[in-house]
């Protein structure tokens, strides 16, 4: 048999594989344009969380729960469908890159947050001793050693953002897990098409999910905890 | 377009029907992953080269590729190698199985937690193999590691969802399908979020407060 199977397996690439890389394509694109977009929102919410007014901190905190409370799809599907009833109208892309991007800074901020917070307390007394305003405590002393801390656990984000963005071919975005079932739909090999669909995901992610491993030993400390979705 | 608490209300027995198996699918993916994660983990220390290679490699495998596409997988191979199971028990495998590669990986830094000398005043004392492990490591990896898998159980509950796209008809479904029926998308899938925020923002601060008890003290 298994000549007659590697046969037809060299028979099939060709035709599966263009269709499936397209698709990985589009992943990239909503990865990275939603990747951006929560990461700056990551900075936000996670600084603002850090208010000093108690009201702030109430919001951004209640922003955190909500989007980390419930389920992704459930976002995703809210921005796609009940959106335009309250006269939202987004098309595919622009729902998948609002649901994710919210989705994943709920998580990012409570990764600035914790950075913020593990700085030691007297680099912050140092920088009031030398009568530094606010701002520049913030960004000349606090956050340019807090980022480093947050490097790997960024990294371990950014791994499960991609992975999550194969959701938004549930609202027929092209992404790779959309051409992997429409190749399904086309002609029937669920086992190749589906070994291929994971194999570019793994190849994407297993290089990224490396790249963190080697940030962590260099700046990091046990997150405990942290990898919970 | 205003939100019909009516009709909200009128769609929540149905919702919470669902509800009772998005518990049920978490509540089986939990066991499995508890499970097979130990087996990851055993496999992982074992003397055997292939043996650990083998487990490290599915550990790998499964974290860098998405649960959706492993769901799909398992939804559509099985039967092809012969494997016919109720949708459920496919979407029950998928969780566990995904879970169990980072459940592995807890017990882990559960146990690489446990100091040194633990092990060596074991020794000292003559402890046999199987005594070392129930009485001293055991028991001190597990605290640790139970909040760590009190979130992956919550993040486990926020995953189920996805397994409405292998037609398991849980609370996602029942809202979908409701929605699909009556094409009103605000009650239906605002009432999903409230489920889900209701029951895992308690839970989230359930396994914060065990935490402080049992690692803070």
């Amino acid at each position: 048999m298994s000549g007659d199977w590697i046969a037809r397996q060299a028979e099939l690439l060709p035709e599966l594989l263009p269709p499936l890389l397209r698709g990985l394509l589009v992943t990239l694109e909503v990865t990275a344009v939603s990747g951006a977009i929560a990461l700056v929102l990551s900075f936000v919410v996670g600084i603002g969380r850090l208010a000093r007014s108690p009201g702030i901190r109430g919001v951004f905190r209640a922003y955190v729960e909500v989007f980390r409370g419930t389920s992704a799809l459930v976002q995703l599907f809210y921005c796609y469908f009940v959106l335009p009833f309250l006269g939202i109208h987004l098309s595919p892309f622009m729902a998948a890159v609002i649901a994710l991007s919210v989705n994943s800074s709920a998580y990012g901020s409570e990764i600035v947050r914790s950075a913020i917070s593990s700085i030691d307390r007297g680099q912050l007394e140092a920088a009031v001793a030398l009568n530094l305003s606010e701002r520049r405590t913030m960004t000349a002393i606090i956050l340019p050693q807090a980022v480093l801390r947050m490097l790997p656990p960024f990294g371990n984000l950014l791994v499960e953002h991609l992975k999550t963005t194969s959701l938004v071919s549930l609202i027929t975005v092209t992404d790779l897990a959309f051409a992997g079932q429409s190749l399904l739909q086309q002609n029937g090999e669920a086992t190749q098409v589906y070994a291929l669909v994971l194999l570019l995901y793994f190849c994407v992610c297993f290089p990224l999910s490396r790249l963190t491993k080697r940030l962590e030993r260099r700046f990091g400390r046990d997150e405990r905890g942290a990898g919970a979705r | 377009v205003s939100f019909d608490w009516g009709f909200a209300l009128e769609i929540t027995g149905t919702l919470l029907r669902g509800a009772r198996l998005t518990l049920l699918a978490t509540v089986g993916g939990m066991l499995l992953a508890l499970l097979v994660g130990l087996l990851l983990a055993v496999a992982r220390m074992s003397p055997l080269r292939p043996v650990r290679l083998l487990a490290s490699a599915y550990v790998e495998v499964v974290r860098n590729t998405p649960f959706l596409i492993q769901l799909y997988f398992l939804f559509y191979v099985l039967p092809l190698a012969g494997v016919r199971a109720p949708a459920l028990a496919t979407g029950v495998i998928a969780l566990g199985l995904n879970y169990s590669a980072y459940t592995a990986e807890v017990y882990r830094s559960g146990i690489a937690a446990v100091p040194r000398g633990q092990w060596e005043a074991a020794l000292a004392l003559n402890l046999s193999a199987r005594r070392t492990w129930s009485r001293i490591i055991v028991p001190q990896a597990v605290r640790p590691i139970v909040p760590v898998l009190g979130n992956y159980l919550i993040g486990m509950f926020k995953e189920t969802p996805l397994l409405s796209t292998i037609t398991i008809i849980e609370l996602f479904a029942s809202a979908q399908s409701i929605a699909g029926t009556t094409y009103r998308y605000y009650e239906p899938y605002t009432m999903v979020g409230i489920v889900f925020l209701v029951l895992s923002v308690p839970s989230a601060i359930l396994i914060r407060r065990l935490d402080v008890r049992l690692n803070r003290d």
